[in-house]
């Protein structure tokens, strides 16, 4: 049997826009997927905490604040800490271009921007499982 | 009578079966909140107006039509830009340079640590200084925030909640300082919680001392600030969640109802503190929908402060509001089209009789708006109120059968609300159980999954799309420098100012909060001796608590 594939969405930082962190969340819900929803404001320590104990094979972390450089290195940067790197953190949200880039030579397997079709987002995490 | 009506009824049909006999394009003919439209609307359908209670005359009862007599023929809205970020210094730059292109009114937009009440230097507000509004953490930010703008002339609107109290006493001591009374000074907060609970999510403290928080402003206001608008009961979040109209609208008047109640049971005349209540709505893409929300929501607040509080001053009757356009219509495809989306959305509004508006800029969903960008939006108020000609006439929708059916359907369908609301035992009930949350939840779904299905076309993002687009506007960048600045000058604020009398305030600004007197006279002495907004907030905390909400989705 196939292991059923764990996706953790998670709300980093102080704000509190969850819309977009919710209808990802139902959507690859209703791909097959198991999903775990954080809530709201939380610190990178508890991002990484919580995927580590959930044993989760993505982290979706979204951000519309303009903290995403500060968060997404940082919950990075701690999943390795944990021995848990090889948790594949994609994200969404209000992020630049070029920012973008930047998050993606980081390590970021995948920022969505704005008005993005989640069967984009279905079809990124069940390639980027297979291929790992 | 009754033959015109048969012969009305033959018409009708007539009309009916000609158009059945055609070809419908292959389409959902339903509004943006997926409510069914007929396909024509005719004097049937409004059959049971009665013009004289439903409708009136602007500044006559029951409002339908708009709160003044003269509404734009005597004074335009108010083009009230939101704008706010970096550090003070900065958005004060961008204010003069607003009120040098005609801005009316000015309108704070804060960072995340001054909404969520964390100074610039906790650990917390990593990453977040300065990024999506004003980093304001004591009075000398406040200060430096309205440099050379006269706080007894201009009106100011804080889109704060949950500190809402020490950002207005932040506000009032600054203007003090410039020789302003209070009582000369106007402006609003938004200091709508209920929202933040429902939508928004910015919140500190639990309902109930968050309750009685705004209770005290509303007293306090009444006597020492009667300009001051002291919550604007808030729409528009709820839409940007995901809502529809139906649901903006009923929930937005079931929390204004939520406000007044409090007021009521605080001891307060209703008549002291409502007429400073103001509404803020969502303008979104749906044009007739949206002008028949604001003409219902004029028409149920109304009858209700009236009939139900029993409300005698008719300024406790009217709805007053402020309109932004849909911020969660834009798209960051093809961002230039997002021009004329604002400009659809803020006739809507003008329609529907708003006092004040906020244009969105093209660039919102890619970054915080750039000069160029802010100044369209701007114009495309200017022109709506100098080209377009929509000014010279009151609800010049006023009558349409169409517009007239959808108020109606408008007011039911919110009525329904209300109810189940009080059947869940309350506005605050009702989100504890996670009702609302769990309604715009489903709205907001339901809304990307008809996009999805090409059953909603949104122009450059499921249809009309242009393959390796390159972006081509410029964006605001904020400077990392912004949040050591701006950590510098609350160490400085801190080391400058007299810490003794720091910890008294803060010392009786716990005992009242734990016993019964207004907060606000504390709040505003703690303000004046530069306590920072994280030490009152922390004091508050000791003694409110925090809330919590359980996650779902």
């Amino acid at each position: 049997m196939v292991k059923t594939i764990r996706v953790l969405v998670a709300k980093p930082g102080l704000d509190g826009h969850d819309r977009g962190a919710k209808v990802v969340a139902n959507a690859l819900r209703d791909a097959g997927m198991e999903i775990i929803y954080t809530g709201l404001h939380q610190t990178p320590e508890m991002i990484a905490e919580a995927a580590v104990q959930e044993d989760v094979d993505f982290v979706g972390l979204s951000i519309l604040s303009g903290a995403h450089m500060t968060m997404f290195p940082r919950v990075m940067d701690l999943l390795k800490e944990k021995g848990a790197g090889h948790i594949k953190v994609f994200g969404g949200g209000i992020i630049p271009g070029e920012d973008i880039e930047k998050l993606e030579t980081m390590g970021v397997s995948r920022i969505f921007g704005p008005g993005t079709d989640t069967r984009e987002i279905v079809e990124y995490i069940r390639k980027a499982h297979d291929d790992s | 009578m009754k033959t015109r009506n048969d012969k009305m009824d033959r018409l009708r049909e007539k009309f009916r079966s000609r158009y059945d006999s055609c070809e419908e394009r292959n389409v959902e003919f339903t509004t943006v909140s997926s409510e069914p439209v007929e396909p024509l609307y005719a004097p049937d359908d409004i059959a049971d107006l009665d013009y004289r209670d439903d409708l009136g005359f602007p500044g006559v009862f029951p409002y339908t039509r708009g709160v003044y007599p003269t509404m734009y023929r005597g004074r335009l809205w108010t083009m009230r830009q939101f704008s706010g970020f970096g550090t003070p210094g900065d958005t004060n730059k961008r204010y003069h340079y607003l009120l040098d292109h005609g801005q009316t009114g000015l309108s704070v937009a804060f960072d995340m640590p001054t909404i969520m009440g964390y100074d610039s230097d906790h650990p917390r507000s990593e990453g977040e200084v300065g990024r999506c509004g004003v980093a304001i953490d004591s009075l000398r930010d406040m200060e430096i925030l309205f440099g050379g703008i006269d706080l007894a002339k201009i009106t100011t609107s804080m889109t704060i909640n949950a500190p809402a109290s020490i950002l207005l006493a932040f506000y009032l001591c600054t203007g003090e300082k410039q020789g302003a009374r209070f009582d000369q000074m106007g402006g609003t907060i938004q200091n709508d919680i209920l929202k933040e609970y429902i939508a928004q999510k910015s919140w500190i403290f639990p309902p109930e001392p968050s309750l009685r928080i705004i209770t005290d402003i509303l007293a306090f206001c009444s006597t020492h600030v009667p300009r001051w608008n002291t919550i604007s009961i808030s729409g528009y979040h709820i839409r940007e969640a995901g809502s529809t109209a139906v649901q903006e609208l009923a929930f937005t008047l079931a929390d204004g109802f939520a406000y007044v109640e409090a007021g009521i049971a605080a001891g307060l005349d209703v008549d002291t503190f409502a007429p400073r209540l103001s509404f803020f709505f969502n303008a979104h893409l749906d044009f007739f929908e949206e002008i028949a929300k604001y003409r219902a929501a004029r028409r149920i607040w109304a009858r209700r402060m009236r009939e139900r509080y029993g409300a005698k001053d008719e300024r406790s009757w009217l709805l007053r509001f402020h309109t932004q356009t849909a911020g969660c219509s834009l798209t960051a495809q093809q961002p230039e089209n997002n021009i004329v989306r604002t400009a659809f959305q803020a006739l809507s509004a003008v329609l529907g009789g708003t006092q004040s508006l906020h244009t969105n800029s093209m660039d919102e969903t890619l970054a915080l708006p750039s000069e160029k960008a802010v100044r369209i939006a701007l114009r495309t108020q200017q022109l709506i109120a100098h080209e377009t000609g929509v000014t010279n006439t009151m609800d010049p929708l006023g009558g349409s059968y169409f517009i007239e059916a959808r108020t109606r359907e408008m007011e039911e369908k919110a009525q329904e609300y209300f109810e189940k609301i009080e059947r869940l035992g309350g506005v605050v009930k009702a989100i504890e159980q996670g009702f609302f949350q769990k309604e715009i939840g489903r709205a907001a779904y339901e809304y990307q999954k008809a996009i999805e299905s090409g059953r909603k076309v949104i122009v450059g993002v499921n249809r009309f799309q242009v393959e390796g687009e390159e972006i081509g506007i410029s964006l605001l960048r904020i400077d990392e420098e912004v949040e050591l600045a701006q950590r510098d000058a609350v160490e400085k604020v801190r080391a400058e100012r007299d810490n003794d009398k720091v910890a008294r305030e803060l010392v009786r600004l716990g005992e009242t909060a734990r016993g019964s007197d207004n907060l606000m006279p504390v709040i505003i002495d703690c303000a004046r001796c530069y306590a920072t907004e994280g030490e009152i907030i922390d004091t508050l905390k000791g003694v409110f608590g925090e809330y919590q909400e359980p996650p779902f989705f």
